[in-house]
């Protein structure tokens, strides 16, 4: 019985360190979408840039993890501009649809491309992360695991309060709720897309840097993206919380499906999210904090 | 051969799919060519227009869900691999002929989208861009461990065709199989987009609160279009399946989702025509990329310049973001105005 908890609580912290990523990497999801109304499907290959450009920086560069981290967040910030600079600009005040699919096209150009410049094998992240575990009365928690919590859990607060209580945040969910009164309040909303895009893009950075650390790297860490979609389903497309909530949620989810299920039936771990996410789309489909759509015609 | 503008006079003209003589005349010199090509053109040459027959049906399926309905669809491949598994395993379980197969495999296909359809109404936009995807991955995963039934990451053999004593074997006979289903199937899509249901989707696709007011049974309509769309993608798979006489569930990605909504994209959402001036398009791209790149090879001795896997996704992609930034409607629009300067020369204003 005591080991059956054990299981349990062991399950349920790693399942806590990874959803941390999930939310993580849910609040690059939700910034742009609350900010553009757009669903950015390449947020995994930026993700997975990040996680490639670091190790480059640290392999052959020899930069400290720490200083390789900000660089890193800075390249993707960069990336971030320019894509909404050069391809999203253009696009103001065309269909979602038509927006979406060229996100769409984004992530299937960075695909291959990434594959081309770094390889396309596995590659293992130099740890900055001591190998040793720790144990905490019978649970075992990896330092990798731990950190990647106590990181995700830092980001998500400072979003938090950036969003709460800093003017530019303040400024971003005035444009995010109602562009034209925020731009006539004296808004520069072209600035605000840029910096909503620039900062998505940073934490994807910080999302593929962590997750770099505890998976094998190669080109499926792209796909990592796709496994949030049920968790911003979860907690709602537009909001904050919610996607913090939602990454939680389903990376304990899966992670107690892949501990129990796994058993019998092989690899049901890595499509529980997309079922949950279907039965979330009948029950809720705005998710538990969204706001539900009202339409007029 | 300057053609005035046509006046329609009667009903009878107006409801007429060729409307006129020159119309006509056109259409019956492509049928001509369709004919003759399979015996002008070199064995690859033949078989890529056969894949490219059976993406034209895929893409068709694909525009009616998305390009006339508006529901975004990123789990096409899904549909596809259950039209092409449901041949090899009907083939394989019974004795059924061809002609019987492949109209079966898409009436799989059709229940199954039906089935997916219904919960996705409440649904639109991304949230069902989400969920046509998230399905795409789940039936993915059913094909890879679902042993019993699929073999797995084996894949399957598809059935041999045999149609009045003869075999469809080779890719001549292939070619006449699958342009006459073409023909049918773009008909009666053609057809179908200029009746009641067509308006109905399209309305849907404009404005579906206000398609529901003026008596669009908005339930009835998505289904319908989940249906009809899933059933080409079933003809497409069982087709590929015979072609390709193996499948693998590995075939069936995202990426081979993304590369019919390329096709779309680049042909012309909300058009037939469209979807087939894609297809062919998306199918032909890569191969004038791939001779381009052997061209450069040839003459500059640059060994590194091989045309691969990868360059051709990137192409595709490329052709996504390039046709929706400055040309979002498609091959279709390029080709409706080349028609109109044409028709109007030289007052072309």
């Amino acid at each position: 019985m005591a080991g059956e908890l054990n299981y349990l609580l062991q399950l349920f912290v790693s399942g806590l360190s990874v959803g941390s990523v999930y939310a993580v990497i849910g609040i690059g999801f939700v910034v742009i979408y609350k900010a553009t109304k757009i669903l950015n499907f390449a947020h995994g290959e930026i993700l997975m840039i990040a996680a490639y450009f670091c190790l480059v920086l640290i392999e052959n560069f020899h930069i400290p993890f720490l200083i390789a981290f900000l660089l890193t967040l800075v390249f993707c910030a960069v990336i971030g501009l320019m894509i909404e600079r050069f391809i999203f600009r253009p696009m103001i005040g065309e269909p979602v649809f038509a927006v979406v699919m060229i996100t769409l096209g984004l992530s299937i150009i960075l695909r291959p491309l990434t594959g081309m410049i770094f390889g396309f094998g596995n590659v293992m992240f130099p740890s900055p992360f001591p190998q040793k575990p720790i144990v905490f009365s019978n649970v075992v928690v990896s330092y990798a695991h731990l950190w990647t919590f106590i990181i995700s859990c830092a980001v998500m607060a400072i979003f938090f309060l950036f969003f709460k209580y800093s003017k530019v945040g303040i400024a971003m969910r005035a444009a995010a709720d109602r562009q034209m009164v925020a731009f006539l309040m004296g808004i520069n909303v072209k600035k605000i897309f840029s910096l909503s895009w620039a900062i998505a893009a940073a934490t994807a950075g910080i999302a593929g840097i962590l997750l770099a650390n505890v998976m094998v790297m190669n080109l499926n860490l792209s796909f990592v993206a796709i496994k949030v979609f049920p968790a911003i389903i979860l907690g709602g497309l537009d909001s904050i919380v919610g996607a913090l909530i939602g990454g939680l949620i389903i990376g304990v989810f899966e992670t107690l499906v892949g501990g129990y299920l796994d058993l019998y039936l092989s690899g049901i771990k890595e499509i529980s999210a997309y079922i949950l996410l279907f039965i979330i789309l009948i029950i809720r489909p705005y998710g538990l904090f969204g706001t539900e759509e009202i339409e007029r015609v | 051969m300057l053609r005035s503008k046509t006046f329609i006079e009667t009903y009878q003209e107006d409801l007429s799919l060729f409307r006129t003589i020159w119309i006509k005349f056109w259409m019956a010199i492509l049928l001509m060519s369709i004919l003759l090509f399979p015996f002008v053109v070199g064995r690859y040459t033949l078989y890529m227009i056969n894949l490219t027959g059976i993406y034209i049906i895929g893409a068709i399926g694909l525009n009616i869900l998305t390009g006339y309905t508006g529901q975004i669809s990123i789990g096409h491949a899904a549909f596809i691999a259950i039209g092409s598994y449901a041949t090899t395993i009907l083939g394989a379980r019974t004795a059924l002929p061809f002609y019987v197969i492949i109209p079966l495999s898409g009436i799989i296909a059709t229940l199954i989208g039906v089935l997916v359809g219904l919960p996705c109404l409440r649904l639109k936009g991304l949230y069902l861009a989400m969920a046509t995807m998230s399905f795409g991955i789940i039936v993915q995963y059913v094909l890879f461990q679902w042993e019993g039934l699929t073999h797995g990451a084996l894949g399957m053999a598809a059935p041999a065709i045999t149609f009045l004593g003869f075999n469809v074997d080779s890719d001549r006979k292939f070619y006449f199989l699958i342009t006459v289903i073409v023909f049918l199937l773009g008909f009666a899509a053609k057809n179908m987009m200029r009746m009641k249901i067509g308006r109905a989707f399209v309305a849907i696709r404009d404005r579906d609160i206000a398609a529901d007011v003026i008596g669009v049974d908005l339930t009835q309509y998505k289904v319908m279009a989940f249906g009809i769309s899933s059933f080409y993608a079933g003809v497409a798979g069982s087709l590929f399946a015979y072609y390709t006489t193996h499948v693998n569930p590995e075939y069936f990605t995202i990426f081979l989702s993304v590369e019919y909504l390329a096709m779309i994209i680049v042909g012309g959402l909300g058009s037939i025509l469209g979807s087939i001036l894609g297809a062919l398009f998306i199918g032909v791209v890569p191969e004038w990329l791939r001779i381009f790149f052997g061209f450069l090879n040839n003459t500059f001795h640059l060994s590194g310049l091989v045309f691969t896997q990868q360059l051709k996704v990137i192409t595709y992609g490329v052709l996504i973001i390039l046709f929706l930034i400055f040309e979002s409607g498609g091959l279709f629009a390029i080709w409706q105005r080349m028609k109109t300067s044409f028709k109007s020369w030289p007052f072309t204003y």
